[in-house]
């Protein structure tokens, strides 16, 4: 219910704050609740604080299972197997 | 945009379809609740039901904080603005809520209320800073995942030294409301609301982490899987549920993995800790009296605690007695089984909690599927 | 020589001929400015009626007299007004001034009328800088020249501080349509294509940009524009174009939504097939709006026969204000009035009315 999204960090500021960029639109938020988020890290961005920095890798693995799973089932359903 | 688009594609969603149309298995249904609002609303606003077979089923849970914000709970936020003359700041989502009296925060702005929008609670320390001479009220409302950036602004408020900020706190919990659905008779006794699993929210668990739903998964042997707000998130949550129930498994899985760990934002628990304090018990639209489930300010920063500032008490206020919302927000009953939905009850003219938020059950259902109750056929 | 001038000559110690000028640079609007006197005149004559300035204005009369040409056997005059409180006042890719002129020419031109003068009245608050108002007149004489549409007569008035918002401004627009060239919300029939003149939610989107309590920074301009060119272009190509309408408030889907109830019919969009802007796209994801909610100000929407889809999609990027264009969906059969659409991620969903007004949310 938490209306989040994931942005790229393009600058540090003063006091906790960062310079977000979502496809071109920027926004200053609060790094208060996270640690160690640097420039060209992705964190995930809810009422104008990143509630925590987005895994690339895990993302990646993500798309990747739902590929690899829905591949397998296209093609389990074109050979009629079932 | 980046980390959002990829998760909406809709071929890897035919690919997940097809994925979910052969794991699930044709001689039983299942019944699966996003608890999350935001699951919700993905589910309408893509049309994910379209893409999964007749037995695989969704049931729209209370995670929505709009939706389960008591009347006499906004009836106080109103009177602060109305009679106390705050300036009072909110978040968009609560502004057209019905309260008492035909109020709303909205209309009580018309009377000449202060109340203003702000997307932030920063927005409101800010109002606060920047005018000494008003006595700034910021309502704060919502799940784990917006209780940290209340608590960071009562921080900052206390850094500051401000003397005219204090939060009207209505944080609640999600495991909580969880545990409820759970223990209500028709889930735990009678099995008439059959529940195969729950989609675990998104956002909240970025911060409370995997771990607390595990007592949930073991107690009630109920599977629970997290997923990402994305479709493709919620469809794979769905593909893993299945797999769960068919393999007679019953533990937390993390679809979401990009964002969320077992642990969770422990910064920002410990942030919560140190600011919130549990309530004995808190009031839920359509679930009444909650144990442990909703938050106040703690002793230490009782300075910036509205209901200890100002002379507002909670006057519980029942709901109108034709509306379904509690059983709604337990899953028991749907949207089209309410007498007065769609005819006295619209999303321009909320009765319940459940169509007042774009989230709730009964709004989604009216603005994203009513028309799967109609009769047109596209050419 | 104006009245205020003659006037100033005759006073005793006042060098003949001589008045103070207006100070555009620091000079502020009080209350005098809308009482009719001197004031106002001068107000009118050195801000308005210099930017704006065409014969009709130059009559300095209560009213406009125009001649009304004759358009052949069935012509009929179309009238068109709308007011305009757009806040802020200055926004990326225009003002209200230009605004309020192509607001009103568009309501002509998607009735199918060739628009043919402007009525302009201002409610002005005591205390709004002049050098903003002549900036604001300045962009409405030339959005009016660059339309070939004149502002012919106007009003001025002035309220107290604080019980306006910097300037409100009120469009009437009279245009004429030949005989059986009308176009009308209820001729959509099941068939027909629904056609988009190019991106949606730009306007309300560059607004939202500048409302500094969401202290957002996007590269999004108002796509503001006079689109009776574009309509002519439509009509030249010959297609069978049943309904013409604007998106505005509201938006694409609000439109749509009126179209279909005043039509009885039910559409099908594709979600794939709307042209959104990354930045306006990620704007809304931020503040969880619905671009197909947004408004827009220099947008149109055709329903058109099927057969002269393609034949429309071709002359309307053929146009500079068409470039985008794009085919959105389709009319159908339904009794319930839906407009439904086929999301990009396969499902389908119901487009509705808009409830409220759209706000920032946090869920």
């Amino acid at each position: 219910m938490c209306l989040a999204i994931p942005c790229r960090v393009v600058e540090l500021r003063g006091d906790e704050h960062a310079l977000i960029d979502v496809a071109g639109m920027r926004k200053e938020i609060s790094l208060a609740l996270v640690d160690g988020v640097g420039v060209g890290d992705y964190v995930i961005v809810h009422v104008g604080y990143a509630l925590t920095r987005l895994d690339p890798e895990e993302a990646e693995k993500t798309l990747a299972l739902f590929a690899e799973l829905g591949d397998a089932a296209l093609r389990d359903a074109a050979g009629g197997l079932h | 945009m980046k980390y959002i688009d990829e998760f909406r594609d809709g071929e890897l969603a035919t690919g997940l379809a097809a994925a979910i149309r052969q794991a699930a298995d044709p001689a039983r249904r299942y019944h699966f609740m996003e608890f999350c609002g935001g699951h919700t609303h993905a589910i309408s606003r893509y049309g994910v039901s379209d893409l999964l077979p007749d037995n695989v089923r969704m049931i729209h849970g209370p995670g929505c904080p709009v939706c389960v914000l008591p009347i006499g709970r906004v009836d106080m936020a109103i009177r602060l603005a109305l009679e106390a003359g705050v300036t009072l700041c909110t978040y968009g989502d609560t502004l057209r809520v019905p309260a008492s009296d035909g109020l709303s925060l909205f209309k009580a702005k018309a009377r000449g209320g202060d109340v203003r929008m702000v997307y932030s609670s920063a927005d409101a320390v800010a109002l606060a800073q920047k005018h000494p001479e008003k006595q700034v009220v910021f309502f704060a409302i919502g799940f784990e995942t917006t209780t940290p950036p209340t608590a960071v602004a009562i921080r900052q408020a206390q850094a500051l030294g401000l003397k005219n900020f204090s939060v009207l706190c209505c944080h609640v919990l999600t495991p909580s409301a969880i545990s409820n659905i759970l223990e209500s008779p028709e889930v735990r006794q009678f099995g008439t609301v059959p529940l195969d699993g729950f989609i675990g929210p998104a956002h909240v668990s970025t911060i409370i982490g995997s771990r607390p739903y595990e007592f949930f998964a073991e107690e009630y042997r109920k599977p629970v899987v997290i997923a990402g707000f994305e479709p493709l998130d919620v469809m794979q949550a769905v593909l893993m549920l299945v797999k769960q129930v068919n393999a007679g498994r019953a533990v937390v899985e993390n679809e979401f993995s990009r964002a969320v760990t077992r642990d969770g934002n422990l910064k920002a628990q410990n942030l919560v800790a140190e600011v919130f304090e549990l309530r004995r018990q808190f009031e839920w639209r359509g679930l009444g009296l909650v144990p442990y489930s909703g938050l106040r300010i703690r002793k230490e920063f009782a300075a910036f605690d509205a209901e200890r500032r100002f002379a507002v008490d909670y006057r519980s206020v029942p709901d109108n007695k034709a509306c379904e919302c509690g059983a709604i927000l337990r899953g028991v009953k749907k949207p089209q089984d309410c007498k007065i939905f769609g005819t006295v009850c619209t999303p321009e003219n909320p009765v319940g909690s459940c169509m007042v938020s774009s989230e709730g059950a009964c709004a989604a259902h009216y603005t994203y599927g009513r028309y799967k109750d109609s009769t047109g056929v596209p050419a | 020589m104006s009245e205020a001038h003659q006037e100033a000559g005759q006073k005793g110690g006042v060098r003949k001929g001589y008045v103070r000028p207006l100070d555009l640079k620091n000079g502020r609007v009080d209350m005098t400015h809308g009482s009719g006197g001197r004031a106002m005149a001068q107000l009118i004559e050195e801000l308005f009626a210099c930017h704006l300035g065409n014969d009709y204005l130059a009559q300095g009369n209560d009213g406009a007299v125009m001649p009304a040409a004759a358009f052949g056997a069935g012509a009929r005059l179309v009238m068109a007004t709308d007011a305009h409180v757009v806040s802020p006042l200055f926004f990326p890719g225009g003002d209200i001034g230009c605004l309020s002129v192509h607001g009103t020419i568009n309501d002509l031109a998607v009735m199918g009328a060739t628009p043919l003068y402007l009525a302009a009245s201002f409610i002005l608050e005591e205390g709004f800088p002049l050098a903003d108002l002549a900036r604001l007149v300045e962009s409405m004489a030339r959005a009016a020249r660059d339309a070939g549409v004149p502002v012919v007569t106007g009003d001025t008035k002035v309220v107290e501080q604080g019980k306006g918002d910097g300037v409100f401004i009120t469009t009437t627009g009279v245009g004429v349509v030949r005989d059986g060239e009308d176009f009308s919300g209820d001729r959509a029939r099941p068939g027909d294509r629904i056609i988009v003149s190019g991106s949606i939610g730009d306007h309300g989107m560059a607004i939202m940009a500048q409302r500094e309590s969401l202290g957002f920074s996007a590269p999004i301009e108002s796509d503001t524009a006079a689109l009776h060119g574009l309509v002519a272009a439509m009509r030249a190509s010959g297609a069978q174009i049943r309904v013409l309408r604007d998106p505005t408030r509201g938006g694409v889907a609000t439109t749509l939504n009126e179209i279909a109830r005043q039509s009885g019919v039910g559409m099908m969009l594709q979600e794939r097939a709307l042209p959104v802007k990354q930045e306006v796209a990620a704007a809304c994801e931020f503040l969880g709006l619905d671009p197909l909610y947004v408004a827009n100000e220099g947008k149109l929407l055709a329903v058109v026969a099927p057969e002269d889809a393609e034949i429309l999609l071709a002359a309307m990027r053929a146009h500079p204000l068409g470039q985008c264009a794009a085919l959105i969906g389709s009319v159908h059969e339904d009794a319930q009035h839906f407009v439904q659409m086929t999301t990009g991620f396969g499902g389908r969903r119901i487009v509705d009315w808009l409830t409220g007004e759209q706000l920032p949310r946090i869920c």
